[in-house]
């Protein structure tokens, strides 16, 4: 007896296959929409067919056929790829397999195709909300109903930036392969800001009501880890990896009760997790064995395990962090980084050498609009005993973020100030 | 969600034999697999209960057991911990483990277990202030700078 329902099972299946499927199908037919297109055919299909005659034992296999098969008859009808087509379909009969031979096929190509997939849904000339919907689309597995809630957009709004990217690929005729040496390091770094983004909107929410939703974090760990085998000598890759693993290790410590937030040096390290940080320092011992120069990745992780390894916060090696921070700043200079690294500077050598390089960023236009500056200050203040200038910092970090939980701490450390 | 798969244990693992090398290959083929698709957290086999031992407590007094323990079906031979999305999703990847596969020495008497990890948070009903919780956490801190340390 079985006690799953099959619609579910196969909502599973597709969750394992559909990457691989989309990925091999736009192979054939040299068309994302349309490998789409063909997967969600097979995919219906199967939805009619598997609860009566039962999940066949290679599901990904017969997904594929039926999806070939599909493909042959629209070419046959002609109704797209006009001009290509009776090539296409040559070449496609040519490779008519048994479902056994058509899955060793697929395996042995799947890792190739993975990558184009992931290359070509993050490519530089669309959109960054474009690249976001259409990873999580294609290669997360996850539908548009689930990526609207996920980034708190209707769900029309991001079938739009579906549909947009997709057309901005077919029109700009952008090929389906994996760059030589230096573009396939400028196309991956593309991949892994579509990947760090995700993570970091599941990590700390840029609106709405909850400040974590760890089910992102969930979707872009695993697609981080898929990269990094699919490009398995590459350092950055790995260190976003390991970033991501140390990061997801504090998720639960990361709240309160009642869903506040709680920043890290006041989390509860009992609650960290114990196999992530495992799996992230893992991971960033072996980029760092890889010997090539430290990314802007690598350097974040390597910061992240200082903390990971510091049993209280009173052991975190500051002075180390502060120079991974100094190397950061020269491979990827940037206003929030100096913050970060005035954060840093303050906890190994005092608030006021601290306030000091914050107060260097202050005429920063970048970082005009972000909050987490008059956070810091406010904090540094405090900590210098100077409460009426804190609170006003305070107050305006409130008025500036869009979370609702973190306005709501920050108020709470304003309100703290008045004695 | 996280899983743990447990393998149950029967006459071939209690003996201590190890699997063919085909077996070895399709295993490690499928590790790879969920390790691949960023599935797989971790994963460990176990020695057979022979070397084993199992502590008992009766009223507070405690009596250690040698193995080998006699219910074989009860016993465990191994374990993975998966990352997934639901327990549906486990359960296809053990279809296409070599277990589902019927390979031989594998597939003819083998039972596996699925059991979704609790998160801390799943004892907030019956903890509602949170200081069981806390306690239980730091416990587990010390054991892990214990382990850390030695």
């Amino acid at each position: 007896m079985t006690a799953s329902d099959p619609a579910r099972a196969i909502d599973a299946i597709w969750r394992i296959e559909s990457a691989k499927l989309i990925a091999a199908l736009t192979r054939m037919v040299r068309d994302i929409g349309l490998a789409e297109e063909l997967a969600h055919d097979a995919l219906v299909t199967a939805l009619e067919q598997w609860p009566r005659s039962g999940i066949p034992d290679a599901p990904g296999a017969w997904l594929m056929a039926t999806a070939k098969n599909r493909a042959l008859d629209v070419l046959r009808r002609g109704q797209r790829l006009e001009g290509k087509h009776e090539q296409l379909r040559h070449q496609m009969e040519a490779r008519q397999m048994s479902p056994k031979d058509l899955d060793a096929a697929i395996d042995e190509n799947v890792g190739d195709d993975l990558l184009r997939l992931m290359l070509i849904a993050c490519h530089p000339i669309l959109s960054r909300e474009g690249r976001v919907a259409l990873t999580l689309r294609l290669l997360g597995g996850l539908t548009g109903e689930e990526i609207a809630r996920a980034f708190l957009v209707p769900e029309p709004t991001i079938a739009q930036r579906i549909i947009r990217a997709k057309r901005t690929l077919a029109e700009e005729r952008v090929p389906f392969e994996v760059p030589r040496r230096a573009a396939l390091a400028e196309r991956l770094s593309s991949v892994l800001e579509v990947i760090y983004l995700v993570f970091n909107e599941g990590y700390s929410a840029t609106a709405g009501e909850d400040w974590i939703r760890p089910g992102l974090c969930e979707d872009a760990l695993r697609l981080g880890r898929i990269l990094a085998e699919l490009v398995p000598n590459e350092a950055e890759v790995r260190g976003l990896v390991a970033l991501m693993e140390i990061q997801a290790s504090r998720l639960r410590a990361r709240t309160g009760p009642s869903g506040e937030p709680i920043l890290l040096l006041d989390q509860n390290r009992a609650r960290w997790d114990q196999l992530l940080i495992r799996r992230g320092l893992a991971a960033l011992e072996r980029a760092e064995a890889m010997g090539a120069e430290h990314g802007p990745y690598l350097l974040q992780a390597a910061i992240a395990a200082c903390h990971a390894r510091a049993r209280t916060a009173e052991e975190t090696d500051w002075s180390r962090i502060v120079s991974l921070y100094d190397k950061l700043a020269r491979v990827a200079p940037s206003p929030i980084v100096e913050l970060n690294r005035a954060v840093a500077i303050s906890m190994a050598s005092g608030p006021a050498a601290g306030l000091q390089a914050v107060d260097a960023l202050a005429s920063d236009p970048v970082l005009e609009n972000y909050h987490l500056l008059p956070s810091v200050r406010g904090d540094l203040l405090y900590k210098l005993g100077r409460f009426v200038e804190a609170r006003e910092e305070f107050e305006r970090a409130a008025s500036m973020t869009r979370n609702v939980r973190e306005r709501a701490l920050l108020l709470e450390r304003a309100a703290s100030c008045a004695r | 969600m996280r899983v743990m798969v447990i393998v149950k244990a029967n006459k071939d693992s209690e003996a201590g034999s190890l699997p063919n090398e085909k077996v070895l290959a399709d295993m490690q083929k499928f590790n790879e697999e969920l390790v691949k698709a960023g599935v797989m957290l971790a994963g460990e086999g176990l020695h057979p209960s022979s070397r084993g031992k199992r502590v008992k407590f009766t009223g507070g007094k405690r009596t250690v057991i040698d193995g080998p323990f006699t219910e074989t079906k009860e016993l465990i031979a191994g374990f993975w911990l998966w990352q997934v999305k639901s327990m549906e999703e486990a359960i296809e990847w053990l279809a296409r483990s070599p277990f589902g596969r019927g390979a031989a020495g594998m597939g003819d008497d083998a039972v596996l277990e699925i059991r979704p990890v609790h998160e801390t948070d799943d004892f907030a009903e019956s903890d509602p202030s949170g200081k069981l919780r806390q306690k239980w956490d730091e416990l587990r801190q010390t054991v892990q700078s214990q382990r850390s340390r030695s």
